[in-house]
């Protein structure tokens, strides 16, 4: 065969290629570019119907605002961090554990998944709240003598989110951790490093990639939450995703709150570009690394 | 007599057959106990009087009665609404007027029907507290609410803005009937917050929902907590410690609304027409403790003198508490309310 014959049969599979994804294509266009786009223009339309920057306008004018958008990032990254913190160690534990122990951990990290995000919220409202199981306990064991406040502010918004968040860390990060070939602990060791060293040195960096992809899906996941703030944060931790609510229910445009969702969703893709510049995000999602 | 028997066979089927086609009434409420009450008081016996078949949904607000004007897909041929939000809507061109020469208000309290809403139940917004804590003579007026020294202890106060200023201003001296005045004016809002952001620290929760209310005194969460005086009630049936007072209360009203481009409007006129006679009214604060807001409901005696005495609407009750401004809300409940998120992001 010759060149162009080559060239004509990569073509040809290209075209076949193409071909074949257009229904995904399709789909992604009239369920994600389509409606992104409405939600861009809706956003300039102001309480007259005629275009007009006011939806934007009153996001600088009114300081609370930018308060809900630190809110949501603060609740966001605060849920990331403690996530990781408590998440890697049991994702390395799991890893650590013969392959049918490790399962029956599994189970028990996806076990909350079957129940509701609304159930579990408030069960945490019953255990954390002022005369409730924690503080009970805690006093009749004597660790304090006065109910402490654990739920209607932002400590117990953490504790819920994380409770619910948690499993999308480690599932990623143990997935990684699996894959992670046990010979070149053994081999560093040979080498003399002591098993801190061989640790962070050889086993940390290998499982990055999948501590990074669970982190981000935390992170972006946490900015949209409804629930769990409005539920265990007293009325006082109030998320972008709340405003939206009561933006849709007291302007009688729906432009007042497509305008936080612009928002929030250029906010996101800035991060997301950001932690680019840092962390391979394509290797981090699952995507082909090169 | 062999042919009137056919013609009465004839008839009774024509009857049927017009039966058959008659068109079924869609009504929209909260669901609940609330629309529990609805149903048995209102809509079912009604129903049964006048013939016309209904059908009863639940619904999320005004925000979907939007959504089915704009799309021209009007389901909906009754909906249940607060005072404000159906204020709103009308304002927006999203609910048909109402025929007060079908619909007969006569000895209606003043003030509680508007051109596109007609009132159903009253209710108040009132002070509640814990009466282990403050025992059954708690606090007496919105300036003991918010008296942290006279009552020390945690309160719980709305979330957002409605209904949330008046009693601010009352405790900061304004005498009721010129709260509306004071309130006219960006800086007499920033007054009432003011009262509130003051009060901040000894907010543990600002809630969102009546339910939550019932639940914070419940779980004895908070001390002292504004709310909906039925959900009070409810809790305390519950055996929640909790009591209230209509003493500067916030007299307000649910009310029945047409969706504009509703598929049986006359009908739907004629409906409400019926479930406003005192003789359905009456029947409500059986299941219920809101009040009609037919005053005739009063006379037929089926309240009862003990049962009236816990209504927001009996004469004794209504005359301590001050009407919800429905004007103020429509002028400037969304300054307001920016204003008030301000407060509470801080």
């Amino acid at each position: 065969m010759n060149a162009t014959g080559l060239r004509r049969d990569e073509h040809m599979e290209r075209l076949k290629l193409f071909g074949l994804s257009s229904p995904a294509l399709m789909l992604v266009m009239v369920i994600l570019v389509i409606p992104v786009g409405w939600l861009f223009y809706v956003s300039f339309i102001g309480a007259d119907g005629s275009f007009s920057l006011e939806n934007y306008e009153r996001m600088i004018t009114r300081k609370s605002y930018g308060r809900i958008f630190w809110t949501t990032f603060e609740v966001s990254l605060l849920t990331t961090g403690i996530c990781i913190l408590i998440g890697y160690p049991l994702a390395y534990f799991m890893s650590q554990l013969p392959p049918r122990l490790a399962n029956l951990c599994l189970i028990a990290v996806l076990l909350p998944f079957w129940t509701s995000l609304l159930v579990r919220t408030y069960a945490w409202l019953v255990l954390l709240q002022k005369n409730g199981l924690v503080n009970n306990w805690a006093i009749s064991l004597g660790l304090w003598d006065e109910p402490i406040k654990i739920v209607h502010n932002l400590n117990g918004t953490l504790i819920g989110m994380v409770h619910i968040m948690l499993p999308f860390l480690i599932l990623p990060a143990y997935g990684a951790m699996r894959a992670i070939d046990r010979d070149y602990i053994k081999a560093a060791a040979n080498l003399g490093a002591s098993p801190r060293r061989a640790f962070w040195t050889v086993f940390f960096p290998l499982s990055t990639p999948g501590l990074f992809a669970g982190a981000l899906m935390v992170f972006v996941l946490c900015l949209g939450f409804f629930v769990t703030p409005a539920v265990l944060g007293g009325g006082k931790v109030i998320m972008v995703s709340m405003k939206i609510v009561s933006n849709i229910e007291l302007f009688v445009n729906w432009g007042a709150a497509s305008a936080l969702g612009v928002v929030l969703l250029v906010l996101t893709a800035g991060v997301l570009w950001i932690a680019s510049r840092f962390v391979n995000l394509e290797r981090a999602t699952g995507g082909g690394g090169h | 007599m062999k042919s009137i028997t056919s013609l009465a066979v004839v008839a009774a089927f024509a009857a049927s057959a017009v039966h058959a086609n008659d068109p079924t009434l869609t009504i929209a409420s909260w669901g609940g106990s609330y629309q529990e009450a609805q149903s048995k008081a209102l809509f079912q016996p009604a129903s049964q009087n006048t013939g016309i078949s209904i059908k009863e949904e639940t619904y999320g607000g005004m925000s979907d009665v939007r959504l089915q004007v704009s799309t021209g897909q009007v389901t909906l041929d009754i909906v249940v609404s607060g005072s404000g939000s159906a204020s709103r809507a009308a304002a927006e061109g999203l609910l048909e007027e109402l025929d007060y020469s079908v619909i007969d208000v006569s000895s209606f309290y003043p003030g509680l029907y508007s051109d596109h809403c007609v009132g159903g139940d009253v209710f108040s917004t009132v002070y509640a507290w814990n009466t282990d804590k403050f025992g059954e003579s708690g606090p007496q007026s919105w300036a003991d609410f918010f008296d942290v020294e006279k009552f020390p202890g945690t309160r719980a106060y709305r979330g957002k803005v409605a209904g949330a200023l008046e009693p601010a201003l009352m405790a900061d001296g304004v005498a009721p009937e010129d709260v509306y005045a004071v309130l006219d004016s960006e800086e007499g809002i920033e007054r009432a917050i003011n009262k509130i952001r003051e009060l901040k620290p000894n907010i543990a929760v600002f809630w969102t929902s009546g339910a939550q209310q019932a639940q914070l005194m419940k779980d004895a969460e908070v001390d002292m907590t504004t709310g909906w005086n039925g959900r009070f009630d409810n809790a305390k049936a519950d055996g929640a410690k909790v009591a209230y007072s209509f003493n500067q209360a916030l007299l307000d009203y649910d009310c029945f609304a047409i969706p504009k481009g509703a598929p049986n409007k006359d009908l739907a006129m004629k409906f409400l027409a019926e479930i406003s006679k005192p003789e359905y009214q009456d029947d409500l604060p059986k299941y219920i403790t809101y009040g009609p807001t037919n005053k005739a409901a009063y006379e037929t005696g089926v309240i009862d003198a003990a049962t009236a005495a816990g209504l927001p609407s009996s004469p004794e009750n209504a005359a301590m508490q001050l009407p919800i401004s429905l004007e103020w809300y429509a002028k400037w409940e969304t300054t307001a309310a920016e204003m008030y998120q301000e407060m509470l992001t801080e």
